[in-house]
């Protein structure tokens, strides 16, 4: 077996979070802390892009497998990449630096116990990513929720306990549901191995009930409407890099979900249920932005607007259309750079102003304009105008929706100017208009950490929208033999 | 004769228990000294459990009154680990009430004497002896601290409303002795085939009684009460030791002599187990008091338990095992801390008092925290393990409404324990408390919170041993 490439990605930030454990907390700003920290995820970010690279993208076949007895006989430690998932890893890699460098002033107490928790958290979701076995990846989703309870809870603003119980208690009640599905799985095929559960396929007549027990987790993760209430909660009272996580990876999840195990492993399940995915992605699409439109409240508004961007990714996937999954997953990546990046740029006015509330700006562009140029692209980016990421997603996922099903499609594309709109008047009220608030006059532009992180988002964020041939190569066949897979499977029953 | 070094445990235990007390009577101030040869006499106990019965698969002395195998040895090994490691972290807090007598520990020996003798009783007279034995000894546990009015009332209520189920008890056995001519497990199971109305009545009895001991809901009472007022380490003791000795005899009574039986009991089982986890996640929310709070969520584990051995295969029993296993290191890790809030010779016991532990005292909270969070059965700790194996042997059998419940409860419980969590790190904190603990207080916390944390590692160990039990 070559090096475990994949184990040590999981590994190493646990390792950078044992060695802060065992660091001295000072009070205050804690450099050392943070350089471990960000050295630790830098590392992690290299060899993501290393294994990028040495990537195979002609195979759908999984790749850097490890596969090690771990409880004798029921389950082994397995994980793997293909085309799908090493995005995902590298988006995780790419979003926690930045993290971790934005943490400047958000965090004021215990910089170091937030350092360990956000290392915690990206080793977890990097194996949500990367796990080949149902258990393995039920682990990964489960534990990811302690770290975030505590982030929220512990770093978080007022109505931070509220927040983090609703989090807490609505993810784990969807996931329970998904444990009975995985332990009935095994007992079923004898294995929990997704590659080997790939080939034998499961029982048609078990397929209908353990799809809606994965649909019950994932959909409170996505999350769905009407399932969707705990997001908004756990965004604004999260502090600002743990919003970033929350919007930019924890959400990804359960897209990633959708596609790993509810099309590959419930072929006629999700044909089935097709037709409910599609009416509650287009209620997130357009309930969701009409509400998106009423906010006061900023995170709030982009809270609300990330609910109705992952409402894209579920319709895109269940068109069950090379352009609608490719589409769905650029539009997952696109939306976890455009969501940091808008959270961040909020981070950065309320970090100075202390106000999330839109009243309180109104002018901006006259005092920082590097802020609005940078606040600008983002939010362009987040309505899908070409040249950005977004367009590229969207894009696709409209096609593969108007392959499939013209009504759905005509409603959603209405959702994408609601998008524009809120997107619009949000960016109208904070940055134009007469600069009233006089405490406004004496902001600071951005500083010179905030420009880098900002400008470290925006360039992916044009890149891909001019040449998205690099994200599209490498999930192009493993999205073709998906599908397919489901056509094959569909055909045969 | 007999292979008398099978019961050579019981015997060593017996013979150090008198020694002990003639020791404690004829010298003076001699409570230390009993302290530690108790915990030597557990230890030679262990050693020579292990030792004599570990490598036996199934012998049976005395016309087959006594049985010795593979789960008598575990369970007895587990027993005196949970005993040993109590008894070592009592003597601070028995110290502090001015209770560092010589009768606590040879109180905590035939308790434990009484369980081991249950733990391989084959028979209904052994098994009642030994059921006596304990409960002998832990009312007087339980009244310990006999200055505290609660202390007293907790004795009282433990003692009328155990003697009530150990009326029940002895009513069952004599009607299953009535209808099968024999108190010996091997000779009732061959005998009982017949549906007759009077044998369930019996059983139902036995049950019952069982129940009452490992405080199964809706025989669950006196728990919350007893627990409250006894002193925190007689809580600890009770929380774990008592009930791997009563799981124990719940698996032999129902998986030798009422094996053929199973239609009738596999229902009320089912119904214990489902009432526990609910009523344990619900009742727990509003509870003030921490050891209340453990009295409950040890309520909803023994739930838990009891799922596994409803299933009616080895996949089910083995789980238990492993649950009661995983639950007693977790428990023993709480008490630990519990007992570590201490301030001025004053112990503290509300869940308020744990406001704001991060900011004085960081790693005793990360401790709680791996705790609770192990309690609440979130992966990847030993909690989440323990409730996975048991809900795979109940899925093995197709009882998706057991799972389902089981785990929908799970989810109602983790809001207890998360209310701790938010106590702990999300509020103001309180006075410092004092850190001068005993090392083996110190070592028990550390060494139980490591498992819990790393179990995920070797699981594998747990379950070779486990599975060598093989009942049915």
């Amino acid at each position: 077996m070559n090096f475990p490439i994949l184990s040590s990605l999981i590994l190493l930030p646990i390792v950078g979070a044992l060695f802060l454990f065992f660091t001295k907390d000072k009070e205050g700003n804690n450099l050392t802390a943070k350089y471990v920290a960000l050295f630790t995820t830098v590392v992690n970010f290299l060899i993501s892009i290393y294994l990028w690279i040495s990537f195979d993208q002609s195979t759908s076949s999984f790749q850097f497998v490890e596969d090690r007895v771990w409880i004798e006989g029921f389950i082994n430690y397995k994980v793997g990449i293909d085309g799908i998932s090493i995005l995902f890893i590298i988006l995780t890699t790419f979003i926690t630096p930045i993290c971790i460098i934005s943490v400047n002033n958000s965090v004021k107490n215990r910089l170091r116990d937030f350092l360990i928790a956000i290392l915690i958290m990206e080793s977890f979701m990097i194996g949500v990513f990367c796990a080949l076995d149902l258990v393995v990846f039920y682990l990964f989703f489960e534990a990811g929720l302690i770290p975030m309870f505590l982030i929220i809870g512990i770093w978080g603003g007022e109505r931070r306990v509220y927040s983090a119980f609703k989090f807490f208690l609505y993810t784990l009640l969807g996931s329970v549901l998904m444990l009975v599905a995985i332990i009935s799985i095994y007992w079923i095929t004898g294995t929990t191995d997704v590659v080997q559960l790939y080939e034998i396929g499961i029982d048609v007549k078990y397929q209908n009930l353990l799809w809606l027990a994965f649909f019950s987790s994932f959909a409170v993760k996505t999350p769905m409407w009407p399932v969707h209430t705990w997001l908004p909660d756990a965004h604004v009272e999260a502090p600002t890099a743990g919003s970033v996580l929350l919007a930019a990876i924890l959400l990804k999840m359960a897209g990633y979900g959708f596609i790993r195990f509810s099309l590959g492993l419930f072929p006629i399940a999700s044909e089935v249920f097709t037709p409910l995915i599609y009416t509650l992605s287009v209620i997130a699409i357009i309930f969701t932005s009409l509400i998106a439109l009423m906010q006061e409240d900023m995170k709030k508004l982009i809270a609300y607007s990330s609910v109705a961007h992952m409402g894209f990714v579920t319709l895109g996937i269940f068109t069950l259309q090379q352009q609608g999954i490719e589409g769905s997953i650029i539009q997952m990546i696109s939306h976890g750079l455009v969501s940091a990046a808008l959270f961040l740029t909020v981070g950065v006015v309320y970090d100075r102003m202390h106000s999330r509330l839109i009243s309180t700006y109104g002018g901006l562009v006259s005092v920082i304009p590097k802020y609005s140029i940078l606040f600008m692209l983002f939010a362009l980016a987040s309505l899908g105008l070409p040249g950005t990421s977004g367009f590229i997603g969207e894009f696709l996922i409209l096609m593969g929706a108007f392959k499939d099903n013209f009504l759905v499609a005509f409603i959603a594309s209405i959702g994408v100017i609601l998008g524009a709109a809120y997107m619009l008047w949000l960016y109208k009220r904070v940055i134009f208009g007469k600069l009233i608030n006089k405490d406004l006059k004496t902001i600071l532009d951005l500083n010179r950490s905030e420009y880098f992180i900002l400008s470290c988002l925006a360039a992916p964020i044009l890149f891909f929208g001019f040449y998205p041939d690099p994200l599209i190569n490498t999930i192009e066949v493993s999205v073709t033999d998906l599908i397919n897979m489901h056509n094959t499977n569909i055909a045969s029953k | 004769m007999e292979n008398l070094n099978l019961v050579l445990p019981e015997i060593f235990i017996s013979l150090s228990i008198m020694f002990l007390l003639i020791l404690g009577v004829f010298k003076k101030n001699s409570s230390k000294i009993t302290f530690n040869l108790s915990l030597f006499t557990i230890l030679i106990t262990a050693i020579i459990t292990i030792n004599e019965t570990f490598s036996v698969s199934r012998e049976t002395l005395f016309n087959e009154s006594v049985v010795i195998d593979i789960m008598s040895s575990l369970m007895k090994i587990i027993t005196l680990i949970g005993g040993f490691l109590v008894l070592v972290i009592s003597s601070s807090y028995l110290k502090t009430f001015k209770i560092y007598n010589i009768e606590y520990p040879v109180l905590i020996l035939s308790s434990i004497l009484g369980m081991m003798v249950m733990i391989s009783s084959n028979d209904l007279i052994v098994f009642y002896m030994g059921l006596e034995l304990q409960s002998l000894a832990l009312y007087v546990l339980a009244t310990y601290n006999r200055d505290q009015l609660k202390s007293s009332e907790a004795g009282l209520k433990y003692f009328v409303l155990s003697a009530l189920s150990s009326g029940l008890l002895l009513y069952g056995c004599s009607l299953v002795y009535g209808f099968s001519g024999s108190t010996n497990f091997d000779v009732i199971s061959n005998q009982l085939n017949s549906n007759e109305y009077v044998l369930t009545f019996g059983i139902v009895f036995i049950l019952v009684g069982l129940a009452f001991k490992i405080s199964a809901v809706p025989f669950h009472m006196w728990a919350p009460d007893v627990y409250e007022g006894s002193p925190t380490t007689v809580t600890l003791f009770f929380t774990i030791v008592p009930k791997i000795a009563a799981l124990t005899v719940f698996i032999r009574f129902l998986y030798v002599p009422f094996l053929n039986l199973i239609d009738q009991w596999q229902m009320i089982i089912i119904f214990l187990s489902i009432a526990s986890m609910v009523f344990g996640a619900v009742a727990a929310i509003g509870q003030t008091n921490i050891k209340r709070l453990i009295a409950y969520s040890s309520i909803g584990h023994i739930g838990y338990t009891l799922a596994g051995l409803a299933t009616a295969s080895n996949e089910g029993i083995q789980s238990s095992i492993i649950y009661i296993s995983i639950y007693v290191v977790m428990n023993l890790a709480l008490f630990s801390c519990l007992l570590m809030l201490r301030r001025k010779d004053q112990y503290y016991e509300n869940i308020e008092d744990l406001s704001g532990l991060s900011k004085n005292h960081p790693l005793l909270s990360l401790c709680l925290l791996v705790i609770l969070f192990s309690l609440a059965g979130i992966p990847p700790l030993a909690g989440f393990f323990a409730k996975f194996y048991v809900f795979k042997a109940v899925l093995e059998q197709s009882m998706f409404f057991l799972a389902i419940v089981g785990l929908l409860s799970t989810v109602v419980a983790a809001f207890y324990y998360l209310r701790i969590i938010k106590i702990i790190y999300f509020d103001k904190e309180k006075d410092k408390y004092d850190t001068d603990h005993s090392l083996w207080l110190k070592f028990s916390l550390t060494v139980s919170t490591i498992l819990i944390l790393l179990y995920f590692i070797f699981p594998s160990q747990l379950i070779e041993v486990v599975s060598r039990i093989n009942i049915i």
